[in-house]
């Protein structure tokens, strides 16, 4: 009798436990998104990725679609290549979209944001996103907000902003 | 004389430079009832926890029922302890089970027999040990004398050839000492055991012993039956057997004398 | 020379004492169960060892959250990143507050308790008796008592998280008014199932194996006096609240470094 209480009890304990790391699992850790049809792998090349980290999200007008699955540099063109994964649910982004990374808050860290284009094919397992503008890093920003307090010559204000343009142009191909 | 069951040859055995035993010798005939005897603090349980192979001697020889007990391998010397049943000093009783259970665990673990049978074979030994009426009590709810009783009654659960009893007056008023000194003779002689008694509580020993060894500092400073020894005019034998308060055995812990210690 | 001599003594006795704790360990674990009287003792064991160690768990656990949820809240508040409270409070929890602390709070509820009973059935001779009626105490008093703590403390880190969690909730978003939504949208942006939750539980089990082996090998080698009782049970909490955080930080440098 008291044997059986006993393991009454030990099975409620045990199933406590697991119904918390179920909870865990889809609440706490957001499992459900990813688990739910599977994904597609999408690439995209940066100048620049600024302080983009492996798994931050990738999302499309504010709504988390997938995340950044791996970051690695091209040996040819010295750029980033990021491959994000992005969930089988929204199969029908425009192949023309394109890749930024924004910044959360002003000290938040990086993410991608998907900028629908208006193409009518759309982007698949594999596919690469040309249109991309990299990570605004912050010592440019305010290096340009400097040359054009002091209202410098237009010649100064176009190299410092050069790099930008030329990346912007690369980027663009 | 009936044949021998344990026989110890040359025993030494001591904690790292301590000898507690030095070279002893033993011999224990079958179906009667040896004393062990001596002051406290001769390591008479240290003895039995030998022949009982819980501890390993540095020399000599332990033969039990014609094996010697610590050369044997683990399983055979599981096999050979079925044989051998304890009752320790504090009884040892399993505080989490009940008397019921605590009798039955040996039979239980040794056994593959049914619960009816079991049930009846625990009934069986507490009726033995006259506490069948408290199967169902706790051993935190028994006293003193009847957890011994009920540790008697487990030790016998598996009808073992040999029965060691590690102190058992100790501790206990006159009638449940009486009680004891009478199932112990009483079991000894309907089961045809062979008792080990460890001791130092003379008379009632004395009362039901066949033989008894004494010991004292290491050695075996005395034996015979209980009559023999009683007569021996050792001094060592005759302040132990008499309880005289001074002797070979002095009174004072070894220490510089009062005179100096007081003047200097 | 003397000082040579006593550090060599010590090292000898410690080698002899991790060889001997192994030993016992071994002999606990690797044996043929007997399949339904293990299966009773095991439960009585995780009755004992993890639900009764659940009220203090889960009390620390309220309370642990809500200070991590004030403390950071009003340090965030300063730069406006109060969004990210969500994230703070789970990644804390998950990854480390909430396997350590129960690991040390486990060691101080059971491991102790664990270690006073095995020496106390030492020192009134149930263990030596159980070996007289030929049944190895390792089996019948040790394997189930290790397998406990070995089960219980990981399910009683996943209660703690979770109970921690919803602690850091109630502070930031009912009482502090931020907003829920991005609470938890935020947490699960940044928690990840198998390196974070999962990692976590990992080091539960690493910590609940470390703590019950401590735990039954103290008891069982302790000096059988209400002394060395005394002694060994504050060498358990000791020894096991050490092995907790050495472990924790070993666990967690092979964890970032990309494990």
């Amino acid at each position: 009798m008291r044997q059986t209480f006993i393991e009454f009890i030990v099975g409620i304990f045990v199933i406590v436990a697991f119904i918390c790391l179920a909870f865990m699992a889809f609440k706490v850790s957001g499992l459900a998104l990813k688990s739910g049809s599977g994904f597609y792998k999408v690439e995209a090349s940066f100048t620049n990725v600024g302080s983009l980290k492996v798994r931050a999200p990738v999302s499309m007008s504010g709504v988390k679609i997938g995340s950044v699955t791996h970051i690695d540099l091209n040996p040819k063109t010295f750029q980033a290549m990021v491959t994000m994964e992005i969930d089988n649910k929204f199969n029908e982004i425009p192949q023309d979209s394109s890749a930024n990374i924004y910044t959360e808050g002003l000290l938040g860290s990086n993410y991608i944001a998907i900028l629908p284009g208006g193409s009518l094919k759309n982007l698949k397992n594999g596919s690469v996103i040309y249109n991309t503008s990299p990570a605004l890093v912050l010592e440019n920003l305010i290096g340009q907000l400097i040359f054009s307090l002091k209202g410098g010559s237009k010649n100064d204000s176009s190299t410092s902003t050069s790099q930008t343009n030329q990346s912007l142009s690369i980027s663009k191909h | 004389m009936s044949s021998t069951i344990i026989k110890i040859n040359n025993l030494v055995y001591g904690y790292g430079r301590r000898r507690i035993f030095d070279g002893i010798d033993m011999t224990i005939p079958q179906g009667k009832i040896t004393a062990i005897m001596g002051p406290s603090g001769t390591g008479k349980t240290t003895l039995l926890k030998l022949i009982a192979a819980q501890l390993t001697p540095q020399e000599g020889t332990v033969d039990f029922d014609g094996d010697n007990i610590h050369q044997l391998s683990r399983g055979k010397l599981y096999t050979v302890r079925k044989k051998m049943g304890m009752l320790f000093q504090s009884g040892a009783l399993f505080t989490d089970l009940s008397v019921f259970d605590n009798v039955a665990f040996p039979i239980r673990q040794q056994t593959k027999l049914n619960a009816r049978i079991v049930r009846n074979l625990v009934l069986m030994k507490l009726e033995a040990v006259g506490l069948r009426g408290a199967a169902d009590l706790m051993p935190s709810e028994l006293s003193g004398g009847m957890a011994r009783r009920v540790a008697l009654a487990r030790a016998i659960a598996l009808d073992p050839k040999v029965i060691m009893y590690d102190e058992p007056f100790t501790g206990q008023d006159p009638i449940s000492m009486g009680v004891l000194v009478k199932l112990i003779k009483t079991l000894n002689d309907a089961f045809g055991l062979t008792s080990i008694i460890v001791s130092h509580d003379v008379p009632e020993t004395a009362s039901i012993a066949d033989q008894i060894y004494l010991l004292a500092g290491g050695k075996v400073i005395g034996q015979g039956a209980v009559a023999e020894l009683e007569a021996d005019q050792t001094p060592q034998v005759k302040q132990f057997m008499q309880g005289l308060p001074d002797g070979p055995v002095p009174f004072h812990y070894p220490c510089k004398p009062m005179a100096q210690e007081i003047l200097s | 020379m003397n000082v040579v001599t006593s550090i060599g003594r010590w090292g000898i006795n410690y080698c002899q004492g991790v060889g001997r704790s192994a030993w016992i360990l071994s002999r606990s674990i690797f044996r043929r169960p007997r399949s339904l009287e293990s299966f009773h003792l095991l439960c009585s064991q995780i009755y004992a060892e993890g639900w009764l160690s659940l009220v203090i768990i889960v009390v620390s656990a309220l309370f642990i959250g809500m200070v991590v949820g004030l403390q950071g809240y009003n340090t965030l508040k300063d730069f406006g990143a109060t969004q990210a409270l969500g994230q703070l409070i789970a990644l804390s929890v998950v990854r480390e507050l909430g396997p350590v602390v129960s690991a040390l709070l486990f060691a101080g509820r059971a491991g102790s308790a664990l270690t006073a009973e095995i020496g106390l059935m030492k020192a009134t001779e149930q263990l030596s008796s159980m070996e007289m009626m030929a049944c190895d105490p390792l089996g019948r008093v040790v394997a189930p008592r290790f397998f406990a703590g070995l089960i219980s403390l990981p399910l009683l880190t996943m209660i703690f998280n979770v109970v921690a969690i919803f602690g850091g909730y109630f502070v930031v978003v009912r009482w502090l008014g931020s907003d829920a939504g991005t609470f938890w949208s935020n947490m699960q942006a940044y928690v990840d199932f198998r390196v974070d939750v999962i990692g976590g539980i990992i080091k539960a089990i690493v910590f609940g194996f470390a703590v019950s082996w401590i735990a039954v090998y103290q008891g069982y080698n302790c000096v059988p006096t209400s002394e060395g009782i005394g002694k060994a049970t504050t060498r358990t909490v000791v020894y096991s609240s050490l092995a907790i955080l050495g472990l924790d930080f070993v666990l967690t440098t092979m964890m970032l470094g990309g494990w």
